[in-house]
């Protein structure tokens, strides 16, 4: 919402300065976006007399003037038509910057000849469109003087951001009526802003427009009236130049004045062509697929939902959002209809979200326009349209009944301390409301303005006087605080994402966070997302991810792209399915992405290394263990997922069902979909499925070291070389838990020796004694065990 | 001169002229040897009479004891020299680099969430969360946001398909941390105190805008709450955050469909080198939304507006990242830019912690 200084004090009596405005607006809530004046670019422009013009000696287009602008007289080239000796225009010199397009201006030779600067025209001041010419001043404005300052242009345009809740101020009055109520100065009265008596009604002679409204849902009251015989030019000077102060565009006197009452009371209007109309205007639901051509060219399919303006042919207006092309008024306009109308804020709404139409006018009406305020408004345009387009008025047409029944609720002044937190004296409280139009009986019965639809209760009254006292006023009070220092607070599911996010970056891994949707196809490679946006951004942004890899993969090719040798990312987050009852299950995971060297080439070896599926493994278990997991236990199986090589890939499970993590190479042809190649590998953890750990004090199980020294023993065992090695450990380790403590695979190897299809597998035994060292015996029965244990799985003792 | 100080005169001589160990130990043979001149010596010891043992047998021993001293002395000499001639042999050259280990990172968003963490902990919030992809009674009715209420346009809503709507409420894409508060009161009896940090997400993208981000939301609900509270907590929260005591905040009324009163709060900053520094007051910028929870939103969560009030207020993580730590490009956040990370991250040790500082 944009409006010029003087503009507001048009309904202010006030002295002050835009930066008191300003400071003002911020501390009663209405917020400040920017402010400009238009003098300030054009402060090096000044009025100028050409003392004399000449032919260019070289071009035929152009003319050499003289030009005074209040010093000595300086040589100036011009191009334009209208450039003649003796007239007074705007001139910039060495130095200015041209406000249209941004060209600073310096001495120069201009086909052979000097000129010290430019006689400027409307358009290259950014004062409108005319750029036929340089501007002519009348004959009495001050040579010398900087222009903007004898045209007024002195004069800042504020840009207030207005909160949905604050339909009155999207007029400059309403504005004007806060900053008098925090005491900035005095609200003028309306009639004397409009020259009006608003207390008896503009009525003309004329009968009164055949008007009515068939939807009292969509629009409760539709009040008109008609002018004939007006002359639709050009508005006055003073109502051209606040719109073109806020950037709109002044078109003829008719249409400016409702876009200026549109701004400086917040109160949409429209405005037809009589002789474009056939019969009654109705308000009433459009008919489906009934369409209608805007006043913005464009054409608009409507609903049953919707509430029109029509007459016996057409819809001449989407009602409270945009009038209809046909019958809008043009320069040869002679008859109108004015129409003040009350349409309901939720059908402006829905109808506005529907067809993707915004406007001034359904800005205001969604927002819930003064319904109190049908007659002055009709009659504020009526008299407009008469002083400024000429004609007679009709009587008044009023149908239907906008909501205007008084909310009135009592009020506790103690609630201002109890909720807003200052202390505010009765009669101040009372001044305050009564300042913003509340009134306000000896018992505290508050009837709300009916301008404030905002308000319907006790704690807005609190807002009311808490802004306008000012929340400066209200005093910092501590919370209360328990006794003793501050308890934890994390859950175990918090301290677990915690420990694992730090875990991992102790490994070197970075963290990344990167988008929670992905296109579609990386969505499907990676078991299909349940949640596709029905208005994505993009199509790139469409399928909540169903894992963290696709996201990580793309920032892996990102780096690799801008020259990266190694990339090892991390990303713990969310990804998202169904649940059974419709809801979202979101399940929090740790992503890990390595891709490239694991270490780049270095003198040692001269060779880098990659990275292959046992150093995501190595992650993977890594990061169980700093959730808490006894690894030791996990089952290692297959079935990791198709993103991963079929043949280097595999799942860590606690008990055959529950998945803990997926680690692996990746497929090549998922790699190759990611535009990576080399050998890139990746591990998940799925944090959701790790038991969570039940508080069991702090105190650990006592410390109870072996009273003898452990053994060692090696065995080497051949076995099918499809046989897992973790098989043949577990087997080993199970076959004597009295006496096995540890099993550790030492050695894989095939080749000379190893027959044909096998693989020679050596186990490193752990032995722990407990009462007795061992004798020869007990090391030979033990022995026996684990050569049993593993011809189980078919392995045979290495002679 | 007698021979047995001949023969200590003629093997020290021996001994210091050995220069390798295998010439000391012939040395050593020779005397000590069982066929050694002094082991023979010793030997004849067993046939002298008392008398001559008396007399000789001191010298003899006397002469083993300084042969014997004067090999071992020697011995280790040359075995430091021959020490130090391998030593210099291993010479490398330390100039040359060491193994890699790659550093590892923690993401800003995180870093900072566990900062608020700690930070309001000491204050006796709890971290709460809630799904990302709600219904719209969380996201907005139950935030007195009805559907036709202008505030909705302005959120941007990313909405899933109609057919995924549950119990006819349609579902999206979370707008804001704030569907936290109502589970949060909905699902616990008060005296509530709680953050809620986590992505929030508005279909928008611009330089300064991502269509995901991060917010995080705070909730207190008691007897006796007032606005006043809500200002010290802000206060406390942002000193502590910022780590300085000159924070200044300029709280402002505004319009939020779920508190009333609603106060946006600025806080002050001066621009140093270029960057804007939390601290003073030279100009204003705004940084959280907030205010005293609506009556109707107590009422949702069922719970009496007439006993229980409170107050809310929200921010943006990756802002209070961007403010504290200077980053200024949101998007970056997102690119997973291994050299941003690296430059922009934390050490997995830099734990924020009450005594040792929540800032790194």
């Amino acid at each position: 919402m944009k409006f010029s200084l003087s503009w507001l004090k048009e309904h202010l009596d006030t002295d002050a300065d835009m930066l008191a405005v300003a400071d003002c607006l911020n501390r009663i809530g209405l917020e400040v976006e920017g402010i400009e004046n238009p003098a300030d670019t054009l402060s090096a422009f000044r009025i100028a007399k050409v003392l004399s013009a000449a032919p260019h000696p070289k071009a035929d287009k152009l003319q050499v003037l003289s030009v005074d602008a209040g010093g000595p007289p300086l040589q100036v080239v011009c191009g334009a038509p209208n450039a003649r000796a003796g007239m007074l225009g705007v001139f910039g010199p060495a130095g200015a910057v041209v406000p249209a397009n941004g060209m600073v201006l310096k001495v120069a030779a201009i086909r052979g000849v000097e000129s010290n600067g430019m006689m400027c025209s409307i358009a290259e001041l950014e004062l409108g469109d005319d750029h036929d010419g340089i501007i002519e001043l009348p004959d009495d404005a001050p040579v010398g003087q900087v222009y903007a300052d004898w045209a007024g242009l002195d004069d800042p345009v504020i840009d207030v951001s207005i909160t949905p809740n604050r339909q009155d101020c999207m007029g400059v009055r309403g504005i004007a009526r806060d900053l008098a109520a925090a005491g900035l100065g005095t609200l003028k009265p309306l009639g004397d802003v409009y020259k009006i008596d608003l207390s008896a009604p503009l009525e003309g002679g004329d009968p009164a427009p055949n008007v009515r409204t068939d939807d009292e849902a969509g629009c409760p009251a539709f009040y008109a009236q008609s002018v004939s015989g007006v002359r639709n030019g050009d508005s006055p000077e003073w109502m051209r130049a606040k719109l073109k102060a806020i950037g709109q565009k002044p078109i003829s006197a008719l249409v400016d004045i409702t876009n200026f009452l549109s701004i400086d009371l917040g109160r949409p209007l429209h405005v037809y062509d009589r002789a474009k109309l056939n019969g009654a205007l109705v308000a009433r639901k459009a008919v489906d697929g009934e369409q209608v051509v805007a006043l913005n060219g464009k054409t608009y399919t409507l609903d049953a939902s919707m509430t029109v303006i029509a007459d016996d042919a057409m819809v001449h207006d989407i009602g409270g959002i945009m009038g209809g092309e046909h019958s809008g008024v043009s320069e040869d306009t002679t008859d109108v209809l004015i129409e003040c109308a009350f349409f309901d804020p939720e059908h402006i709404s829905r109808t506005g979200q529907k067809l993707g139409l915004t406007s001034d006018a359904r800005q205001r009406f969604e927002r819930g326009v003064d319904p109190a305020f049908l007659d002055d408004g009709l009659a504020i345009a009526t008299k407009l349209v008469l002083d400024l387009a000429g004609g007679t008025a009709s009587a008044v047409t009023r149908m239907g009944q906008a909501p205007v029944a008084p909310r009135i609720f009592s009020y506790n002044t103690d609630y201002c301390n109890h909720l807003g937190g200052v202390d505010v004296a009765p009669e101040e409280q009372r001044n305050i409301l009564e300042r913003l139009g509340f009134s306000v009986t000896a018992d505290w019965h508050i009837t709300v303005p009916s301008w404030r639809r905002d308000v319907d209760g006790p704690a807005d009254i609190v807002e009311e006087v808490v802004r306008i006292i000012g929340l400066d006023n209200v005093m910092s009070v501590p919370l209360p605080r328990a006794d003793g220092v501050a308890k934890p607070t994390a859950t175990p599911a918090q301290s677990l994402e915690r420990k694992v996010r730090r875990a991992a970056a102790a490994r070197g891994l970075n963290e990344a966070i990167n988008w929670s949707f992905l296109p579609q196809k990386a969505a499907d490679a990676f078991g299909g997302g349940a949640w596709s946006l029905a208005n994505p951004i993009s199509e790139d942004m469409k399928v909540m991810r169903p894992s963290l890899l696709p996201g990580l993969l793309s920032a892996a090719q990102r780096n690799m792209d801008r020259g990266a040798s190694s990339v090892r990312l991390f990303e713990i987050g969310r990804r998202y399915f169904a649940a059974a009852d419709g809801t979202s299950d979101e399940r929090l995971t740790a992503g890990i992405v390595l891709a490239g060297d694991k270490s780049v080439r270095n003198w040692t070896t001269g060779k880098s290394v990659k990275f292959d599926a046992f150093d995501a493994k190595a992650e993977a278990i890594a990061l169980l263990k700093a959730a808490g997991v006894a690894t030791d236990g996990l089952l290692v199986m297959d079935d990791a997922g198709a993103h991963y090589h079929p043949g280097q890939s595999a799942t860590l499970r606690m008990g055959p069902k529950n998945i803990l993590a997926a680690f692996g190479t990746l497929h090549p042809a998922t790699a190759k979909a990611f535009d990576l190649d080399g050998s890139i590998v990746a591990a998940e953890i799925f944090l959701d499925a790790i038991p969570l750990k039940k508080a069991t004090g702090f105190m650990r199980l006592a410390f109870t070291p072996p009273a003898l020294q452990a053994v060692t023993r090696d065995f080497a065992f051949l076995v099918s070389q499809d046989m897992p090695a973790n098989d043949l450990v577990r087997a080993i380790k199970g076959c004597d838990k009295d006496n096995i403590v540890a099993a550790r695979l030492f050695d894989r190897f095939a080749g000379q020796g190893v027959p044909e299809g096998q693989v020679s597998l050596a186990v490193e035994v752990t032995l722990q004694p407990t009462d007795k060292s061992y004798g020869d015996d007990d090391l030979k029965l033990i022995s026996d065990k684990v050569i049993a244990a593993a011809a189980k799985l078919g392995a045979v003792l290495r002679g | 001169m007698s021979d047995i100080e001949t023969l200590q005169t003629e093997l020290i001589a021996g001994i210091d002229s050995a220069d390798t160990l295998e010439a000391l130990e012939a040395v050593r043979v020779s005397a000590l040897g069982k066929q050694g001149s002094v082991s023979a010596l010793l030997k004849t010891m067993g046939g002298m009479s008392p008398e001559e043992r008396q007399t000789q047998g001191p010298i003899i021993n006397g002469l083993r004891e300084s042969i014997s001293l004067a090999l071992a002395a020697k011995k280790a000499e040359l075995e430091t020299a021959e020490l130090n001639r391998r030593l210099a042999t291993e010479r490398v050259d330390m100039t040359l680099p060491a193994p890699d280990a790659p550093r590892g990172t923690i993401h800003p968003v995180s870093q900072v969430m566990d900062e608020l963490a700690e930070i309001f902990a000491d204050m006796g919030f709890a971290v709460a969360e809630g799904p990302e992809i709600e219904d719209d009674w969380h996201n907005f009715t139950a935030l007195n946001i009805p559907e036709t209420h202008p505030a909705r346009a302005m959120h941007d809503t990313f909405y899933f398909p109609d057919d995924m709507a549950r119990d006819g409420q349609k579902m999206v894409l979370r707008t804001h941390t704030s569907p936290v508060q109502i589970r949060t009161m909905t699902s616990q009896e008060p005296p509530i105190r709680i953050i809620a940090p986590g992505r929030v997400y508005r279909s928008d993208s611009d330089a300064t805008h991502t269509p995901m981000f991060h917010q995080i939301e705070g909730l207190v609900i008691d007897k006796g709450i007032h606005l006043g509270h809500l200002k010290w907590t802000l206060e406390t929260f942002l000193k502590a955050y910022f780590e300085r005591e000159d924070v200044v905040l300029r709280l402002r009324p505004s319009y939020f469909p779920f508190t009333e009163p609603s106060v946006e709060v600025d806080v002050g900053y001066s621009v140093i080198n270029g960057k804007r520094v939390i601290g003073g007051a030279e100009d204003w910028m705004e940084v959280l939304g907030s205010g005293m929870v609506h009556r109707k939103v107590i009422e949702a969560c069922g719970l009496d507006p007439d006993v229980w009030q409170g107050f809310a207020f929200g921010t943006g993580v990756d802002r209070l990242a961007m403010l504290k730590y200077g980053m200024d490009d949101l998007r970056a956040f997102f690119d997973g830019d291994n050299r941003w990370l690296q430059h922009y991250g934390f050490d997995a040790l830099d734990v924020p912690t009450l005594s040792g500082g929540v800032g790194a």
